[in-house]
């Protein structure tokens, strides 16, 4: 299973990075989400994948998954939250003033 | 008592600066000049200590650790540079008043500059330890530079300026690496000690190198052959700063340090060869190009040029002295001696002769020999300094630099008796030389004087009618005329109270075997050099003949800036290559810069990962593989595979929504409900956020990428994706630390009273996290207010747009649709009783302050869309932006309600309480912290969603 998530996380990336590199800020945006999401799974992977039961005392399990990972994407999520929301909007601003939504063309001066 | 006076110019420099405006009916150069002459007293008064022996070294600690002090040391060498720094800055000083109009120039930089020059110069010669002489030595640099830019408008000025720093700079950089040489062979930077171990290190392979790299620094810094093309440029400064820096003081520099060296490399036969060789080079090539110049001041330059390299010469002949000892060795130190003696009287001659330009430039506006002429009778006085000071120069009695050239010819025959570098007949290329280059030198003096003053004076071609100077302009240079007939009268005056203490420094081991005794007096009898002499006056006032007759100073001559062309070819290329290097990377495009990043991190991780020991790949155990697993990464692949293909902006958005979904539900098959729920929850939020803000935009165009960029694209995408896989895999092959999650588990209910261990984490063991989270946020959500508010239109202030009067305010996409307003009725109270169950849950059970407060804000969400913003608004009338800051505060207050009971920043606690209807309930501060992070998402959603909603 492992070895299955690592690949679909290798997947995530190559798509998320080549929705980067394009000139459209709204690809671009898709692409920050899909990195996210490769990250998630990414820290999930790398603690074991189904060690144990879900990180509740109330389970009354002999071992439990990683809570650790689990915290950390939860952070993760909301802060990606937050910054998604900021890039929409800066998004929609920038398309509002200058017209268009493609990074190129508000490129800064030529060095 | 060395620190103070190193200090006191740059005291001086700051006061001024600081004097600003005020007093601004005196001349700034008043108050300056007390600086230099006090200094120039107390140097005075040092003489008779520094004649008695040594004055000891003065140490201040800088950073210790790495042998960097500053030690101050005064011996007789850094006596005379002290002296000719203070005494020649003062009347330069005094002269510059007169010189520099109050009204018209800026004079405060300039004596700000000045003071930083005299400062810095003074701290090259005391200092002992080699990494302050190269602070200061830099500093003198770039003071120069400043002040040859001193008239930064004209263009001639900045590239003079820039040539000379680019070039002794240059140098400075050749010396320190040098300098770090010498402290790599004897492991210190101090020159003292370093002298007490140059016997030890003269066979080490750097050695050589350290020495090379040294007279680089001196050579660019004293303008020899060929790196003498900046003095000339150089000459775009102000008079007084010519007079000052690029004749008197700064360009001796690098005699100093050749000087100041001298005990370590002399003996050396590269010391030997390089530094008389490339003196005696300077020396004929110097007089030859100043007899070709019809500018005074470039004339000028190149004399002084040619005489530095004639002490330079004399320096390297002196050293001739290591290879011998006893008598043998005090014959050849003739040469020292002439050095030290020439090196005052050219500071001397040299010092009026500019000032007399200056003088000339005053009156006539021009310094153009072509134009000058016939200036006697209009200017007798100036006419006389400038008869003493040429033929001081020219080697004339009774003038002191007919003492120091005689000297010079005394150590170029000497040299002849050199027995064991080479055949001693090459060594008559020595007096030969020398003799030529004195013609010329005569030649060059009598041009400069009789041109200007004698021959037809040509008012026609002056912009001005000059006349006699003021008395202030003319006081400077009348003292150091004085000064060149009191010294070549009474040369002695100086020969024990300064030549012989420099000699001392310069040949410290033979000073302490025997003492010297230097007396200079006239005549010698009809010696060799005094038929030398009488040739170059005679072949002199021939040459001076034959160039007046074929009227060669008026000639411009072409030849000659080969050198300079290959300076200015060089900073071309330099310029042109760096730009087009810069352009190739610095495409201005933010995807190229992207593509390195990625790129750097695909070599260095996927790269380290790969080759690094210790890495292995993957774990001998794996979770089984079930269908359900399969089915939703396989459908989370193709959604995400598909985006970059989709047709619509709709399509991209729901695509990527598809993709969070599945991963939602990987998590909840992976066992992390807590984290499950609030993907989903953000998803909502998000989705709607995105189709809130695109749906007004133009339909998605179809991106024409050419196939030549799509490539290099794929590759870097695919290329990171591996490098990522290859990291989740190498983190589950075998860490070389123990896992701390086990601690979580174990003390999740002892020490956070919860029993949903990623809720306690959150809340309590990584509150801090969670605090500075809510923070960020909130930072984000009022820029996102502020951004959608503040209407910055390109070329307008900002300006906070007022809100839209109530009847016309845009409406929130609003629904008509029936069943989704009673659905959604319904369905806010389910949700938002949910939200509040899954925050008090949350310590326990899956859920939190997190999940709760966005579950409370998609309710919000159905609400608005069903009924609109304003109905939402009207029925709770909540301001989202205080509902934010009142959050972050109860998260912080519950942080610092910690220090109440004198425990650590949000350390939290738990008890069990009988309440009336819920029985016996768990309470802890967790729950208010918690209740923080609730208010504060709830805030910050609802923040965003409603600032962009209204905006539409």
């Amino acid at each position: 299973m492992e070895i299955l998530i690592a690949l679909a996380i290798g997947v995530l990336f190559t798509v998320g990075v080549y929705l980067v590199l394009s000139k459209s800020l709204l690809r671009i945006l898709l692409g920050t989400t899909l990195l996210t999401h490769g990250v998630h799974l990414l820290l999930l992977t790398m603690a074991g994948l189904k060690t144990g039961a879900s990180p509740l005392l109330g389970e009354k399990a002999d071992s439990y998954v990683d809570p650790l990972p689990q915290a950390l994407i939860l952070t993760s999520i909301v802060i990606s939250f937050g910054v998604s929301a900021f890039f929409i909007v800066l998004a929609y601003r920038a398309y509002r003033s200058a017209g268009m939504d493609d990074v190129e063309g508000s490129k800064g001066e030529r060095p | 008592m060395l620190h103070i006076t190193v200090l006191v110019p740059f005291l001086l420099a700051l006061m001024i600066a600081l004097l600003r405006g005020r007093m601004a009916r005196l001349h700034r150069g008043w108050l300056v000049l007390a600086g230099p002459l006090a200094l120039f007293i107390y140097f005075l008064t040092r003489i008779p200590v520094i004649k008695g022996g040594d004055s000891g070294y003065e140490t201040v600690s800088w950073i210790p650790s790495l042998g960097i002090n500053l030690v101050f040391h005064l011996d007789g060498l850094s006596l005379l540079f002290t002296l000719l720094i203070t005494g020649m800055g003062m009347l330069v000083i005094f002269y510059s008043i007169y010189y520099l109009d109050k009204r018209k120039e800026e004079l405060t930089p300039f004596y700000v500059y000045l003071l930083i020059f005299m400062g810095a110069m003074l701290g090259v010669v005391l200092s002992d330890n080699l990494m302050v002489l190269y602070g200061f030595w830099e500093l003198t640099s770039v003071s120069s530079f400043l002040l040859i830019a001193y008239w930064h408008r004209r263009q001639k000025s900045r590239y003079g300026a820039l040539k000379s720093m680019l070039i002794t700079v240059f140098g400075g950089l050749a010396m320190f690496a040098g300098f770090l040489m010498l402290y790599g062979m004897t492991g210190t930077f101090s020159i003292r000690e370093i002298w007490s171990q140059a016997g030890d290190i003269s066979g080490q392979p750097l050695f050589i190198p350290s020495m090379i790299l040294i007279l680089l620094g001196a050579f660019t810094k004293s303008a020899q052959f060929p790196f003498h093309i900046w003095l000339p440029d150089a000459m775009e400064a102000p008079t007084p700063v010519s007079a000052y820096l690029h004749s008197a003081t700064m360009v001796k520099a690098g005699l100093y340090l050749v000087a100041r060296f001298s005990p370590v490399f002399a003996g050396q036969h590269e010391w030997f060869w390089i530094v008389s060789g490339v003196g005696l080079i300077t020396l004929i090539y110097g007089s030859i190009q100043a007899m070709k110049q019809t500018d005074l001041k470039a004339l000028l330059a190149y004399s002084t040029i040619s005489q530095l390299g004639l002490i330079m010469g004399l320096l390297g002949m002196g050293s001739a002295a290591s290879f011998y000892t006893g008598e043998e060795a005090v014959f050849f130190t003739a040469a020292t001696t002439a050095a030290l003696f020439h090196l005052i009287n050219h500071a001397i001659f040299k010092g009026s002769l500019f000032m007399v330009v200056g003088i000339v430039d005053h009156e006539t506006n021009t310094r153009d020999l072509r134009k000058l002429g016939g200036l006697v009778s209009l200017m007798p006085v100036t006419f006389t300094v400038a008869l003493i000071g040429s033929f001081s120069m020219a080697g004339l009695p009774p003038f002191a630099g007919f003492l120091s050239k005689e000297m010079f010819f005394t150590a170029v025959l000497n040299i002849r008796q050199l027995d064991i570098l080479s055949p001693q007949s090459f060594f008559t290329i020595f007096p030969v030389l020398a003799w030529i280059a004195s013609i010329f030198t005569f030649a060059y003096s009598m041009i400069m004087v009789f041109h200007t003053f004698f021959g037809k004076y040509q008012p026609e071609k002056l912009d001005k009618k000059p006349h006699e100077a003021p008395f202030g302009l003319l006081l400077p240079p009348i003292l150091l005329a004085l000064l060149a007939v009191i010294t070549g009268l009474f040369p002695n005056i100086l020969s024990k109270t300064l030549i012989v203490p420099g000699m001392n420094a310069i040949h410290p081991q033979l000073a302490a075997s025997s003492p010297f005794y230097v007396n200079i007096y006239f005549w010698h009898g009809f010696t060799a050099e005094v038929w030398m002499t009488l040739g170059v006056i005679l072949l002199g006032i021939v040459v001076y003949r034959v160039y007046g007759r074929l009227s060669l100073v008026d000639k411009e001559w072409r030849s000659g800036y080969t050198l300079n062309q290959v300076y200015d070819g060089s900073i071309r290329l330099v310029e042109r290559v760096s730009r087009s290097v810069t352009g190739l990377y610095m495409t201005g495009s933010m995807r190229h810069y992207l593509m390195y990043i990625f790129t750097l991190i695909i070599v260095v991780v996927g790269g380290s990962l790969l080759y690094a020991d210790g890495i292995t790949f993957g774990q001998g155990q794996y979770a089984p593989v079930t269908f359900f697993e399969v089915v939703a990464v396989l459908v989370m692949l193709t959604g995400a595979l598909a985006i970059p293909f989709a047709k619509s902006r709709i399509a991209a958005i729901l695509l990527t929504g598809m993709v969070g979904y599945m991963v939602t539900l990987l998590f909840i098959l992976f066992r992390a409900p807590d984290l499950a729920l609030t993907q989903m929850i953000v998803e909502v939020v998000s989705v709607t956020l995105f189709l809130l803000c695109f749906r007004h935009l133009p339909r998605l165009k179809r991106e024409k990428v050419k196939f030549r960029v799509k490539i290099p694209k794929l590759i870097i995408a695919v290329g990171f994706g591996a490098t990522m896989t290859l990291v989740a895999l190498a983190a589950l092959g075998s860490s070389p630390f123990e896992s701390i999650s086990s601690y979580y588990v174990e003390n999740s209910y002892t020490l956070g009273g919860g029993k949903n261990i990623v809720n306690v984490l959150l809340v309590d063991f990584r509150g801090f996290d969670t605090m500075f989270e809510i923070t960020v946020l909130g930072l984000a959500s009022l820029a996102i207010y502020s951004m959608i508010k503040l209407q910055l239109e390109p070329g307008s202030k900002p300006d906070l747009v007022r809100d839209v009067p109530d009847d016309n305010k845009p409406r929130y996409a609003r629904s008509n649709d029936v069943l989704l307003q009673s659905v959604a009725k319904v369905a806010f109270v389910i949700i938002i009783t949910f939200s509040v169950y899954l925050f008090f849950a949350g310590h326990n059970h899956p859920g939190g302050g997190f999940i709760g407060a966005l579950m409370a804000a998609a309710g919000l969400v159905l609400l608005s869309i069903a009924f609109g913003t304003e109905f939402v608004e009207k029925v709770l009338p909540v301001d989202y932006r205080k509902l934010i800051a009142a959050g972050i505060s109860i998260a912080f207050l519950t942080g610092i309600g910690s220090f109440v009971f004198d425990v650590p920043f949000l350390t939290q606690t738990f008890g069990y309480f009988e309440l009336p209807v819920m029985g016996k309930t768990e309470l802890t501060t967790a729950t208010l912290f918690d209740l923080g992070v609730y208010l504060s998402v709830i805030g910050v959603t609802m923040n965003i969603i409603f600032t962009i909603g209204r905006d539409n």
